[in-house]
């Protein structure tokens, strides 16, 4: 079991109370004979401006962590809190709301609309949120697009991007509702050693400038040393 | 346009042969739907019109006489209480005897818009070609006009000459041609051991096959005399505002005035019967298109389901709800079946209008030349709801199914 305290680099400055907390998180897969538990109570804060990386091997409940803090998922045993307030008991509404006001993802497989474009898949969040007009939406979007890179390409479907570009998207995306917490799960993990640099220099700088927590999953050690706190993980529990 | 709109339409083009297909099923469905209604509806409307043109809404005829009724003696303190049951019964006198007096009470019925007096009887008919037994109706025109299609069911000859010849007669178009009579030539008509001598003054075609081959009318006077029946009437035809509220009519009139009423739908129950039956079994017939359209909704639905459920998953990551989804998919089924309903309802009117210009030759319960349509918005309406009904039935099943599953299965599903 780890903590953010005492996994975090020298020099990482705390920024006021976690934005995403958990503690003594359980969690079983499969069924029958074949049951894993996967996760035995782990503990977790991450504070706004932050980045953390969750290191391990295959198996040791990275993902499965993450998207039980990202509300994707329910923990047998534990609690969660996002900006102060408990949600892993929540119902499926209120975790939904929650996931369109408070988080933002990147997965390894883009998971772009491919009938939508770039700008569009952009809008998607903002959308679903209803903070913003039309015209205020577009407008954002584009500025999110821009900040990646990607503001020649704003009209191109999904499938008309490469597999970086693609992931740029996502980023804007993940961005779009101006989320306190953004989770990754491998988002370099599809991507070339030029393009993963990019993209995780893009992930990190955005969500630091906008004072985001990110929580990432990572195989890449180089990457992992980048963050702010790495947090190992083997067999269901962090590594102290 | 909402968000979820907007995402149906584009997963719309996921499955576009498919979505295709399931358009072509609803299309064909409505529009089938539509064109079958509209012919049955014709043929049956085109029937009622010719028998309620030809005898009339309500038939008033014999008079009732009630032979038995069971008695209760009075049930005071010192009555014995006794009660005799016996099953009831009623006798009826032919004929109308007072026909003036009956035809001033049916006209005080508010429904009722005409009424003709009618006196009817067996004769032999005799041309110089051959004899033919047939029915002699005696009527006074300008009543007998108000309560029948008369009129327009003329065929050759002019009523006018019959209102002006007391001799003069209209004749059915089948006794006419089995006499070879036309208009202008004389015949006899025997009754009583009596002969006389009447003229044709015009034919006159009902439709009705066993009408127009032995009925013909003369001037009441004229019957009177030929049938030996001076007082009376076999029946009075009844017209009326509302047809459809005649059965009620006719039993009011029956209870109030104690004569036998019969309206047009009990008169023709049995045929009324069998265009009923043929509605419904053409309308389950066709609906068989709509059951397809709906099953090949929900493979289509299904299919894309399967394909999405990383965009499901996405989607539902950036905090749509599980209502957004169902929607999402209803939506698609919605705009397939809407565009359907539109194009089925433009294939049914095409079709219909088609379909009113093929020519057939109908005779026996009516005369028509060419098929017969009835135009009815309820019609198109019965179709759409139908395949509404259907689709969205078909469709709830893997909108709801989308909606259930869980993104961080999927996720880690997609990730493994």
């Amino acid at each position: 079991m780890s903590s953010p305290g005492n996994v975090s680099p020298a020099g990482a400055r705390p920024l006021g109370d976690p934005v995403l907390r958990c503690e003594d998180l359980h969690r079983s897969l499969g069924q029958g004979e074949g049951r894993v538990h996967v996760l035995r109570g782990v503990s977790f804060a991450a504070r706004r401006g932050e980045v953390y990386a969750m290191v391990g091997p295959s198996g040791c409940g990275k993902s499965t962590l993450l998207y039980l803090l990202g509300l994707l998922d329910v923990p047998d045993r534990g609690e969660i809190w996002i900006d102060g307030q408990q949600m892993s008991r929540d119902d499926d509404a209120a975790r939904t709301a929650a996931r369109c006001r408070h988080l933002g993802f990147v997965f390894q497989f883009h998971f772009l609309l491919l009938e939508f474009t770039a700008l569009e898949n952009v809008m998607l969040p903002m959308r679903k949120l209803g903070r913003w007009g039309p015209s205020e939406m577009q407008d954002r979007a584009h500025a999110l697009l821009a900040s990646v890179g990607l503001a020649s390409k704003t009209h191109r479907l999904g499938n008309q991007l490469s597999g970086g570009e693609q992931q740029r998207v996502a980023i804007a995306r993940a961005l779009a509702n101006e989320p306190s917490i953004l989770l990754a799960d491998e988002p370099t993990g599809n991507l070339d050693v030029r393009n993963s640099a990019m993209v995780f220099e893009l992930l990190t700088g955005l969500a630091r400038k906008n004072g985001q927590a990110i929580v990432v999953v990572t195989h890449n050690p180089e990457l992992a040393a980048r963050c702010d706190h790495t947090l190992p993980m083997r067999d269901g529990l962090f590594l102290t | 346009m909402s968000t979820n709109l907007r995402i149906a339409l584009r997963f719309l083009t996921a499955r576009r042969k498919a979505m295709v297909m399931s358009l072509a099923c609803i299309t064909l469905g409505v529009g089938l739907f539509v064109v079958t209604q509209a012919t049955t509806t014709g043929f049956e409307r085109f029937f009622i019109k010719t028998i309620v043109g030809t005898n009339g809404a309500i038939r008033i005829e014999d008079r009732i006489q009630e032979t038995l009724r069971t008695m209760e003696a009075e049930r005071g303190s010192d009555a014995s209480g006794f009660v005799v049951e016996v099953k009831e019964g009623r006798k009826y006198i032919q004929g109308i005897q007072d026909p003036a007096l009956l035809i001033a009470a049916v006209q005080r019925f508010a429904n009722v818009s005409g009424t003709s007096e009618v006196l009817y009887g067996s004769v032999e008919m005799r041309s110089s070609f051959k004899n033919e037994a047939a029915r002699v109706y005696g009527i006074h025109l300008d009543d007998h006009l108000q309560v029948s299609d008369l009129g327009r069911q003329i065929v050759r000859g002019d009523l006018a000459d019959f209102r002006q010849t007391p001799a003069g007669t209209l004749v059915g178009v089948k006794l006419a041609e089995r006499l070879q009579l036309e208009v202008g030539d004389s015949f006899q008509l025997q009754a009583g051991g009596e002969v006389r001598r009447y003229r044709v003054s015009a034919i006159f075609e009902t439709g009705v096959g066993d009408i127009d081959k032995d009925r013909l009318f003369l001037h009441l006077g004229e019957a009177r005399s030929l049938l030996r029946r001076p007082t009376g009437a076999s029946f009075i035809q009844v017209n009326v505002v509302d047809r459809d509220r005649a059965t009620q009519d006719a039993a009011h009139m029956e209870a109030v005035l104690g004569h036998s009423a019969s309206s047009w739908q009990e008169r023709e129950r049995t045929w009324l019967d069998v265009f009923r039956a043929l509605r419904l079994s053409t309308s389950i017939t066709v609906s068989v298109f709509t059951l397809i359209a709906g099953i090949a909704m929900y493979n289509t639905l299904a299919l894309v389901v399967m394909e999405k459920t990383k965009d499901i998953a996405i989607l539902r990551s950036m905090g749509y709800t599980r209502r957004d989804v169902t929607r999402i998919f209803l939506w698609q089924a919605a705009m397939v079946l809407a565009a359907g309903a539109v194009l089925g309802c433009g294939l049914g009117a095409g079709v219909t209008y088609g379909v009113s210009l093929m020519r057939i030759r109908i005779r026996g319960i009516f005369t028509a030349d060419h098929f017969i349509v009835a135009w009815s918005v309820w019609h198109y309406l019965a179709a759409v709801a139908i395949s509404v009904v259907m689709v969205m039935a078909a469709s709830l099943l893997p909108a709801r199914r989308a909606a259930r599953l869980e993104p961080g299965d999927i996720i880690r599903g997609t990730a493994q």
